[in-house]
């Protein structure tokens, strides 16, 4: 060890170190500074006392407080559950009327099915139920369906081709690729249904396709195209297509006759959720369907 | 081999011989950067300004202990506190006026005014906030006298604190901090009962069921209180207030400030009974003014940071006035001009109404004037309508379009209210409530002291010959009152 050297000006000692004549005093450190390390040191021993710290072979050592993050997890939890049962509680005792007519239920349940819309329904009917092509629009009246409180919950529950023994199905064929009508045939039908929704069509065509409709789709749709809600066949006198309106699109449904698909939710979730989950979709959508009071406002 | 802290070094053998001229240059070194605190003895003065400082004392403590326990009627489950800041329901209550979060702006009209105010007063008056009506002040002036309660004056004090320790000294010092630490308690204790229901928290508080927050605010208070009051003092005025720094901004020659008149005190000197005061200041020296201030400076030095303006040297020196038969207010609330006067022999003048008073005065009272207006015309019912965006329009079997709205229709008032709604600026829309059975216009009850939020749907029939969007209105009529509330309709495009 090499001899000490005091720094003239400064009265502290130097460390020995010089860099181009600057040599490095050796200040002590300010007090406060190693007796925060002392406080430290005495912290981590009370620490490992008190808390779980040293890992073993098949765990760690629990410490006196027997402090767990997943057990204070899982009271969190239950004690959410605790708090939200008496909502949930309601939701299960109440009609689904009944729900929808009082503003506190009505409340929970759109909370509560705006949670599980985002995390279940917003994948294919989108974030705000607006839908796709292909996948139904839940923000307007129409309903393959039905779309009163009664008929959504119920499509909610047993799904649409889905695994549930009761589930709704419609089956539309593929006309065209099955072979059961010819591609002129299916050309012609393609006009008739652009009549029936009130656009200019070719009028020879709608004639010769008047019988076709009658022998191949009016058992579902109805004879005037009206379709049917028992059998979940859409209307074709509307304005809304759920696969596309343009003539390819009906083409290409009458020659595939492609189906939708909706999961069965019973089971998942439970019957107060797909309550809350029928409300939150019956509201959002206006009152589903014509039983909603209408107001007209004068206009200036 | 390093040591952590070695303190000694300088004295260690290892240093080598050091010689007298080494050792005195080490004597003149600073040692630190921090100079540490030299204590203070305030000793006990009686004078106007000393009762004046008792009698705020005791305003400012009682408005303190007693504001949260004042009751205030009102209806229903709302809480009967006439001062309550309510975080769980985010309602702050001031006797008849309750304020929503979104009206914060309020609370900053407030402080704003109460800047406003200490400016003014400040310009005037010099630092009456800081010497009579501080916090800091306040609980340390208490401090003091419970100090001088046990441990006697400023005399007793010095010589019990130079005492080695004894069972005297002992029983006098940990009576002094339990009491303290009581009277740090008791700050700590009333202030959480601004936050909550004050005759349900005193309970839950001492069983345990009190709110976490309300320990953790209790403890702060406590442990802030006793430190600041009770161990730092001045030092907390002069180091980690920011107002003295800002002070000089507002005060200027004018302003009245405890001022020592050297005009009249100088030249000073000890004085003898029966010598004649002529051709000598009034000030005998007797330092009297230094021992009794509180912030342990001396004011015939001048205006300074430190001096908080309490008036107790003012106190201390018209004793020793009246003593030595010399008239009283050698030391007084005075302005620089007038000091300034009297030195050149002129008559001093006081002007209170000066442009800085005056933009001071000025800006209070529109800040005061807009509070009041912005109070006064607080709507009970305030509306807002929320556009849904995703679909921002749906279209209907029959080809006619529909546009989603949420309207958020807040209650301040106390009581429930029953609005109609109606919709203007889209020919032909008609409003839809899927909630509301029945024909007839819209109305709905609204629930007090919340916001209600209400799913409304605009149909416009098809063939609208429009796309796009146009603006529209929701009007919200109650009574005599009508609120309209800005927003859109948005036709899309046409179908194809």
């Amino acid at each position: 060890m090499s001899e000490r050297e005091r720094d003239e000006h400064s009265g502290v000692d130097t460390t020995g170190h010089e860099w181009d004549g600057i040599k490095e005093l050796d200040s002590p450190l300010p007090r406060w500074w190693p007796w925060v390390f002392y406080a430290c040191i005495a912290f981590s021993i009370v620490y490992w006392v008190l808390m779980p710290a040293w890992p073993g072979i098949s765990g760690y050592t629990p410490g006196i407080l027997k402090q767990s993050d997943r057990a204070a997890v899982a009271q969190d939890l239950n004690a959410l559950h605790v708090q939200r049962g008496q909502g949930d509680a309601m939701l299960a005792s109440a009609s689904l009327q009944q729900i929808e007519a009082d503003p506190e239920l009505q409340a929970h349940a759109l909370a509560v099915g705006q949670s599980v819309f985002g995390d279940n329904c917003a994948s294919c009917h989108g974030a705000g139920g607006g839908g796709v092509k292909g996948y139904p629009n839940l923000r307007d009246d129409v309903w393959l369906w039905g779309g009163s409180l009664e008929e959504i919950e119920h499509t909610l529950r047993v799904g649409v081709r889905s695994g549930h023994v009761n589930t709704r199905t419609s089956q539309m064929p593929a006309f065209g690729r099955d072979g059961l009508l010819q591609p002129a045939q299916i050309a012609d039908l393609t006009e008739y249904v652009v009549n029936l929704s009130g656009r200019p069509a070719d009028a020879q065509a709608v004639a010769r396709a008047t019988t076709l409709f009658a022998d191949n789709c009016a058992a579902c749709h109805m004879p005037t195209g009206v379709g049917s809600r028992a059998l979940g066949a859409p209307n074709l006198t509307d304005r809304e297509w759920l696969n596309g309106s343009d003539r390819t699109a009906i083409t290409s449904q009458l020659h595939n006759g492609r189906n939708g698909v909706m999961p069965t939710w019973e089971g998942r979730f439970s019957p107060d959720v797909i309550k809350a989950l029928a409300v939150y979709v019956h509201v959002n959508a206006g009152g589903g369907e014509p039983s909603v009071t209408k107001v007209e406002v004068p206009t200036p | 081999m390093t040591v952590l802290i070695d303190r000694t070094r300088p004295k260690t053998p290892n240093a080598g011989p050091v010689s007298v001229a080494e050792r005195q240059r080490e004597k003149a070194r600073p040692t630190g950067l921090y100079k540490a605190r030299t204590p203070i003895y305030p000793k006990l003065v009686h004078g106007p300004w000393r009762w004046l400082k008792w009698a705020l004392l005791i305003v400012m403590l009682a408005i303190y202990y007693v504001t949260p326990w004042i009751r205030w009627e009102r209806p229903g489950a709302l809480p009967d506190q006439a001062v309550l800041v309510d975080f769980d329901g985010g309602r702050f209550y001031f006797f008849m006026i309750q304020l929503w979060p979104q009206e914060v702006y309020f609370i900053t009209g407030l402080l704003v005014m109460s800047a406003l105010a200490l400016f003014l007063v400040t310009a005037l008056f010099g630092r009456l906030w800081c010497g009579y009506a501080c916090p800091q002040t306040v609980w340390t002036d208490l401090y003091i006298h419970v100090e001088r309660l046990l441990e006697g004056d400023r005399n007793a004090r010095m010589r019990l604190d130079a005492a080695p320790m004894s069972f005297d000294k002992l029983w006098r010092k940990a009576g002094k901090h339990a009491v303290w630490i009581g009277i740090a308690f008791g700050t700590g204790g009333a202030w959480i009962f601004y936050f909550h229901d004050a005759p349900q928290l005193i309970r839950t508080f001492w069983v345990g069921t009190a709110p976490l927050t309300a320990y953790v605010s209790c403890a702060i208070l406590t442990f802030t209180t006793y430190v600041f009051a009770g161990h730092m003092r001045e030092q907390v005025c002069t180091y980690m207030c920011p107002w003295p720094r800002i002070q000089g901004a507002m005060l200027d020659d004018q302003s009245f400030q405890v001022t020592y008149r050297y005009d009249r005190g100088e030249p000073r000197g000890a004085h003898k009974k029966a010598e004649t005061w002529a051709g000598r200041g009034d000030c005998i020296d007797c330092n009297q003014c230094v021992v009794a201030c509180p912030m342990g400076i001396d004011i015939r030095k001048g205006a300074q940071l430190e001096c908080i303006n309490c008036g107790l040297c003012i106190d201390a020196c018209d004793e020793i006035m009246d003593r030595v038969e010399r008239p009283r207010g050698l030391i007084a609330f005075d302005t620089d001009a007038a000091v300034a006067a009297r030195c050149e022999g002129r008559k001093p003048q006081h002007r209170l109404l000066r442009p800085r008073t005056l933009y001071y005065g000025g800006a209070l009272v529109l800040i005061g004037g807009l509070m009041i207006w912005g109070l006064s015309r607080r709507e009970q019912i305030v509306v807002h309508a929320l556009r849904d965006r995703n679909p921002a329009y749906v279209r209907l079997h029959d080809g006619a379009v529909r546009n989603g709205y949420t309207l958020k229709i807040a209650n301040h008032g106390f009581e429930a209210a029953r609005v109609e709604i109606r919709y203007a600026g889209v020919p032909n829309a008609v409003l839809n409530h899927p909630g509301q059975a029945g024909q007839g216009p819209l109305v709905v009850d609204v629930a007090p002291n919340r916001v209600t939020p209400l799913r409304l749907f605009v149909t416009v029939p098809a063939g609208a010959p429009e796309e796009g969007s146009r603006d529209a209105t929701f009007a919200v009529i109650s009574g005599d009152r009508t609120r309209s509330v800005e927003t859109a309709f948005e036709y899309g495009s046409p179908p194809q």
